[in-house]
């Protein structure tokens, strides 16, 4: 690992990022899309819950028995979802509601767990929590652009704010329902993927 | 029991774990290139949400609730904060009980589940479903309906996903969309297929 730690959130967010190349982390990731606001926070909340469980996790990697270290990842990783989850309830009560149950899923979220087992039980606190924000970051980017797509061309707001005018409201936008749908997530995380391994063609899988 | 098996319909078709609310996603696209094994996993999620769903139900309603322990001269105390902690635990020692049941009573299954069972852990779908009756205040009935309804969900996407990929194989999309992004769209194609339910009530 000659890496430092910037090379290492950059890496994580265009080469290695884990939605576009590994698949994990997408089961919570495609529901909360439809609006800016939900991702960003959903995106915020992923990041600290990576960063904080890989440094955590590589601080104890040495008391850890091999035998027993998936529950132990697992107790310190819903540990600090409670505290997210609790957090976001007090401050943020109305995007809580509408994150509904994918902040608890954060848990199960392979994401976390792949960089708990993959690389913070065998590397220094550091490099695991620069390792963890990176991998968040790089999920977060895919989030809020298939968010920015989702929210803009359904809605033709950005955050809430309107952007382009609705044909319902007297503009000139005629939103595309499709896009309103989660199943355009799907789409748009296809098409991603197709720029990402074009302009990446190792990422490209073979027959 | 029209009640009953109208959550059971609802969670098998128009409220689809896997393509109307995307829980399940890594497994449902990792474990999906072969029938047979896609078949396999969805049983074994069938199995787990029948068991766990319920069973965190009685804990939720009996422990954790805010005036549940009013047995124990508790009736102030609200444990909910702890829930994610207990569900996550739960069904992880289901899944173990379950693995070493199978290991023991019916070989040939566990063999063919091989490392999937264990996995299941972590599988959101899991998680989800337990999350979702806690959220919806299922009663005991109505969560055993909803595990079951919602398993079921799981397996008849992930089986007819892997029919289609069964299929694309001799298909030749551009070399970037290979694999991965084709399996998106086609799961796309899929859920839009399940919304066309989405009128029906049971």
């Amino acid at each position: 690992m000659a890496e430092t730690t910037t090379e290492l959130i950059v890496r994580a967010i265009l080469l290695r990022n884990p939605i576009a190349l590994l698949v994990l982390g997408i089961c919570s990731a495609l529901a909360v899309t439809g609006s800016m606001s939900t991702a960003l926070v959903m995106a915020l909340s992923l990041t600290m819950v990576t960063a904080c469980s890989s440094m955590i996790i590589s601080l104890l990697r040495k008391k850890i028995p091999t035998t027993v270290r998936i529950g132990i990842q697992i107790t310190v990783i819903a540990t600090l979802v409670i505290l997210v989850d609790q957090i976001l309830k007090a401050f943020f009560y109305d995007l809580a509601k509408q994150l509904s149950i994918y902040v608890g899923l954060i848990i199960t979220n392979c994401i976390v767990m792949g960089r708990a087992e993959g690389f913070a039980m065998s590397n220094p606190p550091l490099k695991s929590f620069a390792d963890g924000i990176g991998n968040g970051l790089g999920y977060g980017a895919v989030l809020l652009t298939v968010a920015f797509f989702r929210e803009l061309l359904g809605n033709g707001t950005l955050f809430g704010f309107e952007v382009l005018p609705l044909t319902s409201r007297g503009g000139w936008y005629e939103s595309n329902g499709l896009m309103l749908l989660p199943v355009s997530a799907f789409f748009l995380i296809a098409l991603i993927i197709w720029t990402l391994r074009t302009v990446y063609p190792a990422q490209q899988e073979k027959d | 029991m029209t009640h009953y098996l109208n959550i059971f319909f609802t969670a098998l078709f128009v409220e689809n774990l896997v393509l109307s609310f995307f829980l399940g996603m890594c497994t449902f696209l990792a474990i999906s290139k072969q029938v047979q094994t896609a078949m396999g996993l969805g049983m074994a999620v069938v199995v787990i949400q029948a068991i766990t769903v319920p069973i965190n139900n009685l804990i939720f309603n009996h422990l954790l609730k805010p005036g549940a322990l009013a047995w124990a001269g508790q009736p102030h105390l609200d444990l909910t904060f702890l829930g994610l902690l207990i569900y996550i635990g739960v069904i992880a020692a289901v899944v173990q009980i379950l693995e070493m049941v199978l290991d023991r009573y019916l070989p040939a299954l566990y063999t063919t589940l091989g490392i999937y069972l264990p996995l299941l852990t972590v599988n959101c779908a899991i998680l989800g479903g337990t999350l979702f009756m806690v959220e919806r205040d299922y009663s005991f009935g109505e969560s055993m309906a909803y595990g079951l309804g919602a398993g079921g969900g799981f397996l008849l996407a992930v089986t007819v996903l892997a029919g289609i990929r069964e299929k694309l194989e001799y298909a030749d999309p551009p070399k970037g969309l290979r694999g991965l992004g084709l399996t998106f769209i086609t799961a796309g194609l899929i859920a839009l297929a399940f919304m066309g339910m989405a009128g029906i009530s049971f």
